[in-house]
């Protein structure tokens, strides 16, 4: 067993610098590293590339980077729901590159698969195409999207063993398990960390080879971004 | 009188046919939900990583861990499956998914949408609309037939920045139910008290008529 537990917050942050790529698992603001993005928050890191899905709200989440302007450019499938992201992008001051959601999401994985890249449907005849390769397979056009990786990925699970094997818990899961792999760095936070031989290694969703650090969060808010119920 | 917006998603859950799987985007397409008909199975898959998702929970029993792609908070039918976004993305270019429905700001009459960007306004961005609208076999539009400017979303040409070519297969707007065929907008019902030429005036692109055009039944 290779142990990846690290002390505390600040060696499992060790490395980080400014005008790196970071990425950052999570959708909306479930699954979303928390512990580690209000670290970062801390760090005087700047002109850093942050690959999210979305880019948090106002004050949680990636908000809080883009609020200390740590942020140079996002990649993400959506934006809204952040308006000092929206008015950054207006102003010129953040550089954002839109992607469809799947298309992030199978990046990723290839970069973390050694695939360096791939053709998809998603996005062709649209301005996101221009530039790619179009190939036609089986009579449709499909666009060539490259493989993306990170110098760190920050990703949070639910359970985790000291050997960085992660269970997620719900809808949480998203970006996490992709981000992981292209993480030439991957750090995971979890709710709770337990020795090793304590997770079922069939039930395992991320298996350790892919996490270099491990670390149980010091206190989680999970903030709901859409609470919507219905009457008992 | 021309439909709200929940009797728009009353008359496409007529057209969910029994143990299909369906993805439903944000808006009016959510409201889909409330209007399966009686003894038909339905699956629905969110994009963010769940299939046989549920209704809202009852108050008190939101899980921040289990929300839908809208980012609202949700419950899960028994047999539901959690899944990462890369695996949800195949279900969805790999046509596993069968129908889909999502809001437009524009469609055109060779079935082109237009639902991601207001260039210089709105720049949210497309989320999975791109790969959803790419892949799925059967695509549905729900939406206004004007926007608040009394102006027509149904075209003869998208203005806006488009999502997706050529895919659309029916509009339901609130006065009519149109199909994209490879000559244009066809006109197959109308809502109920909405004349054929109220419909032609509300409309930029050419409908085509043919016969009686019947009022929608919900």
């Amino acid at each position: 067993m290779i142990n990846k537990a690290v002390k505390n917050i600040e060696e499992a942050l060790r490395g980080i610098e400014s005008n790196m790529t970071f990425m950052f698992g999570g959708f909306g603001l479930s699954g979303i590293p928390e512990n580690i993005i209000k670290e970062l928050s801390k760090k005087e890191i700047f002109g850093l590339t942050c690959i999210s899905n979305n880019a948090g709200v106002d004050d949680f989440g990636l908000g809080m980077l883009l609020k200390k302007k740590q942020i140079k450019k996002m990649i993400s499938s959506y934006v809204g729901e952040n308006a000092e992201f929206e008015r950054q992008m207006l102003s010129g001051e953040l550089e954002v590159d839109l992607i469809p959601q799947g298309s992030l999401a199978e990046r990723c994985r290839a970069g973390g698969a050694g695939i360096p890249a791939f053709f998809t449907p998603a996005g062709f005849g649209t301005e996101i195409a221009k530039g790619k390769e179009v190939r036609v397979y089986d009579k449709k056009p499909h666009i060539l999207e490259t493989a993306l990786t990170a110098d760190f990925s920050f990703i949070k699970a639910w359970k985790g063993d000291v050997a960085g094997n992660l269970i997620y818990k719900g809808t949480s899961r998203n970006f996490n398990p992709l981000m992981a792999m292209a993480g030439k760095v991957t750090i995971a936070e979890v709710e709770e960390l337990v020795p090793a031989g304590d997770l079922d290694p069939n039930q395992i969703h991320t298996p350790g080879i892919f996490v270099q650090r491990i670390i149980q969060g010091e206190k989680y808010e999970k903030r709901i971004e859409q609470r919507t119920v219905r009457k008992r | 009188m021309a439909l709200d917006k929940n009797q728009i998603a009353q008359r496409i859950a007529k057209e969910l046919k029994h143990n299909m799987y369906v993805n439903l985007g944000i808006g009016i397409p959510t409201l889909v939900a409330n209007y399966i008909p009686e003894g038909i199975d339905i699956e629905f898959q969110s994009e963010n990583g769940v299939l046989g998702m549920g209704p809202f929970p009852f108050e008190g029993d939101e899980d921040p861990d289990m929300i839908n792609a809208g980012k609202q908070t949700i419950t899960t039918m028994p047999g539901a499956v959690i899944f990462d976004s890369a695996l949800s993305f195949s279900m969805i270019r790999g046509q596993h998914v069968q129908l889909t429905v999502l809001g437009a700001m524009e469609v055109s009459e060779n079935g082109d949408i237009a639902n991601w960007k207001i260039p210089g306004k709105m720049v949210k961005g497309m989320g999975g609309a791109m790969d959803l609208v790419a892949s799925a076999e059967n695509i549905i539009v729900a939406m206004m037939h004007t926007n608040r400017f009394g102006e027509s979303k149904i075209l003869k040409k998208c203005t806006l920045p488009i999502t997706g070519v050529k895919c659309v297969k029916k509009v339901v707007t609130n006065l009519a139910v149109l199909e994209v065929t490879k000559k244009g907008f066809k006109l197959l019902e109308r809502a109920s008290g909405v004349s054929v030429e109220e419909i032609k005036k509300a409309t930029e692109a050419e409908l085509i008529i043919e016969g009686e055009i019947l009022e929608m039944k919900l």
